[in-house]
């Protein structure tokens, strides 16, 4: 017993500990100070919410052996268009944001299928390709906001007439209705079950989905492929399937993110949501090889309840903002002890 | 049969050039403005272009982290116009600081970044060493990394652990850096920094044209030292590591320090390089100016022709050039096309992501077919 939990300690890793010691001595400041902690946690669990599609759009990718999906601003531009439609054909509540997923997904899969090519051609250098397939994406999609032929006059600059706004509130919309679904508050603790719901669905999906024939063929493509390949695994396609998943999800997860948050961020804002996904997985205990569910619940709750509560905790022990700060340091950090260990195939 | 092989083997510039050519045309843009443009990025850019080259010879790739030398020399900037601007006036270092128009602060900045470029060059070194075949992506998650870190120390650093008072730098709460630091030195004004200290020195004008001719100098003072560079022992080592790891290990060149040494070298003269652009565009903006350093320096390295295992000193001054004019017309071409020149200012950013894209999976596709 004391040995398996001396095993498991080490076994997280100095940058894992300290996170969790961190979070332990942030949640202790927020105590002495007398901060309101409730709030604190339902705060926590919005932002999980929002983000944790996205995280888990990074497991398909993971589980096949192409390695972390850099390139998650792709499935989020894709995302973005089907957002845009449903709310250029006025779509609202429920019903808009069902839309806005369901019409975003065409345009993740075949943006998926292309990313699916163009990474089966670069063969060990798919992170890399992948971040600038991400920044290229936005680049390119930036260009593309400014003229398609959007009309509704929520979505164009008051001035000019053309050319869709930076940020598009989502309030007559859809905005909110996934947070607000049969949503309770518990002391001070406000529960977005709709969200929680709606990631949880797709928590359980995924972790069937490596069950099923499919999904067992992805593991085995990531983890052996000449194996794989002898036991008759088109390994090919298993690693498409894997990247238009990750894309299709990340284009779910932006529509998710954005009906919590109000807004649909436009041009450069989905230009580095790719890293917070990324460095979450990450902290949940997945390597650039191996990733779970679990991993990505874990890694969420961990980098999201941090993220939120170091601003009111620091603020009362110092002046200026330091989470963005907390933000680049743990995320980016934790990206670069990862890329550092390990049996990367990129080792040669 | 040889044009067609220099044709394909300079593809990228040549396609870029058309595409200058084409946008300079649309733009309609004054010839001699453009050039003096060009010439002005030339001066001010190329040294951090060519900061790139050793790391591509090693076989690091493309050095993302040239951000932790931009980073250096942004720190020493930063002391030293913290000195300049708060020395009694009678100091014997303020003196010297102000000889030549700012050119003792110049110099003493470069002397001071240097070793914190080589410490941050030695811990990416071996960070790099842990990750051999990720160099690239670790390279550039190590600089957003240290970009946290960096706001760490100048944001909220300045005034709670590292005393400081300097309402010209400090913002009004007595915590961080401002945002903007001002280093240009008006004429017949006393220098407070180090703007304008090499342009200044010798500015001939040709027509209307200013040529900042000591900037321009060091550039081929660098060119000259990387070739001969590459002729030495050193130098040499450094080219084998990049063919070949293994066979160089086998005979007998420590290639993990070779690697370290590479980027050691490319962080500090990237510190030198960000000094120089500092000093030309005389305004320090705190927390952003080192941020697109690797991105553009890499995209103009790429623009002139080289991959990430090859790169040469005229990849470097054609991409300068090429990238910077297209950088320069794409906005005004944007308006003429388009009636908006946002899509000019989204073209340019696009070229600049979508050229390091398409040339790191030009690059991994042929490394695979071999």
């Amino acid at each position: 017993m004391w040995k398996n939990l001396k095993d498991f300690v080490l076994g997280l890793g100095i940058p894992r500990l300290t996170i969790i010691g961190f979070l332990g001595f942030l949640f202790a400041v927020a105590f002495a100070t007398g901060l309101a902690i409730p709030p604190l946690i339902g705060d926590s669990l919005r932002r999980v919410g929002m983000a944790g599609i996205m995280v888990l759009a990074m497991l398909p990718t993971v589980r096949a052996g192409i390695g972390l999906n850099f390139g998650l601003p792709l499935g989020i531009v894709s995302g973005l268009i089907g957002a845009l439609i449903s709310m250029q054909l006025d779509f609202t509540g429920f019903f808009g944001f069902f839309m806005a997923v369901l019409l975003g997904i065409p345009f993740s899969v075949i943006s998926g299928i292309g990313y699916a090519w163009l990474l089966s051609k670069v063969r060990g250098q798919e992170m890399m390709v992948g971040t600038y397939v991400g920044f290229s994406s936005v680049a390119f999609m930036s260009i593309w906001w400014l003229v398609l032929p959007f009309t509704h006059p929520e979505m164009i600059w008051a001035i000019g007439g053309s050319g869709l706004r930076s940020q598009l509130s989502l309030r007559n919309h859809y905005g909110q209705v996934l947070n607000n679904f049969l949503s309770f508050e518990i002391g001070g603790m406000a529960v977005p079950t709709g969200l929680l719901l709606f990631f949880a669905l797709f928590c359980v999906i995924l972790y069937y989905f490596f069950r099923t024939k499919a999904g067992l063929a992805i593991d085995a493509t990531g983890q052996n492929e000449s194996y794989a390949i002898a036991s008759g695994v088109n390994t090919k396609r298993m690693r498409t399937i894997a990247v238009v998943m990750s894309n299709v999800l990340g284009g779910i997860g932006i529509v998710a993110y954005a009906q919590s948050y109000g807004f649909l961020q436009l041009y450069t804002g989905p230009m580095f949501m790719a890293f917070p996904a990324v460095a979450a997985i990450l902290i949940g205990g997945a390597s650039l090889r191996k990733a779970s569910v679990t991993n990505v619940v874990v890694g969420t709750l961990l980098f999201q309840t941090l993220l939120t509560i170091s601003l009111p905790v620091t603020a009362q022990v110092i002046t200026g903002d330091i989470t963005e700060i907390a933000r680049l340091i743990i995320a980016n950090g934790m990206i670069v002890y990862a890329l550092t260990r390990g049996s990367g195939k990129g080792g040669r | 049969m040889r044009t067609k092989d220099l044709l394909i083997k300079n593809a990228v510039p040549i396609v870029f050039a058309a595409l200058s050519i084409l946008l300079v045309v649309a733009s309609q843009m004054d010839p001699l403005f453009l050039l003096q443009e060009v010439i002005t990025r030339l001066s001010r850019n190329s040294f951090l272009v060519l900061a790139l080259i050793i790391p591509v010879i090693a076989g690091l790739g493309l050095n993302f982290a040239i951000v932790l030398g931009a980073m250096s020399g942004q720190a020493a900037v930063i002391m030293i116009t913290h000195w300049m601007t708060t020395m009694p006036a009678d100091n014997t270092m303020l003196a010297i600081f102000r000889w030549q128009g700012g050119l003792g602060g110049f110099l003493f900045s470069a002397i001071i970044s240097a070793p914190i470029a080589l410490i941050l060059g030695w811990l990416v070194g071996k960070t790099l060493n842990a990750a051999k075949g990720r160099e690239m992506i670790t390279a550039l998650m190590l600089g957003f990394f240290a970009n946290g870190i960096y706001q760490l120390i100048f944001l909220i650093g300045i005034g709670t652990v590292i005393p400081m008072t300097n309402p010209r730098m400090v913002l009004p709460g007595g915590v961080g850096l401002r945002i903007t630091v001002d280093l240009f030195n008006p004429v017949g004004r006393p220098i407070r920094s180090i703007g304008g200290a090499l342009n200044n020195l010798i500015l001939p004008r040709i027509g209307m044209i200013r040529i900042p001719v000591v900037p321009l100098l060091v550039v081929a003072g660098l060119c000259l030292f990387i070739y001969f560079f590459m002729r030495t022992k050193l130098g040499q080592q450094i080219r084998a590591t990049g063919q070949d790891m293994y066979v160089s290990e086998v005979a007998g060149i420590k290639v993990n320090k070779i690697r370290v040494i590479a980027v050691m070298f490319s962080t500090v003269l990237a510190a030198w390089g960000q000094l120089i652009w500092l000093q030309d565009i005389g305004t320090l903006n705190t927390y952003a100016s080192h941020e697109q350093v690797g991105m553009f320096a890499i995209a103009a390295l790429l623009v002139g022709g080289a991959s990430t295992k090859r790169a040469t000193i005229w990849n470097a001054l054609i991409g300068v050039v090429l990238f910077h004019t297209l950088f320069v017309v794409s906005p005004v071409a944007g308006q003429r096309l388009f009636g908006q020149s946002q899509i000019g200012e989204y073209f340019r950013v696009f070229i600049a992501y979508g050229v390091i894209g398409l040339s790191l999976a030009l690059h991994a596709w042929r490394t695979k077919k071999l």
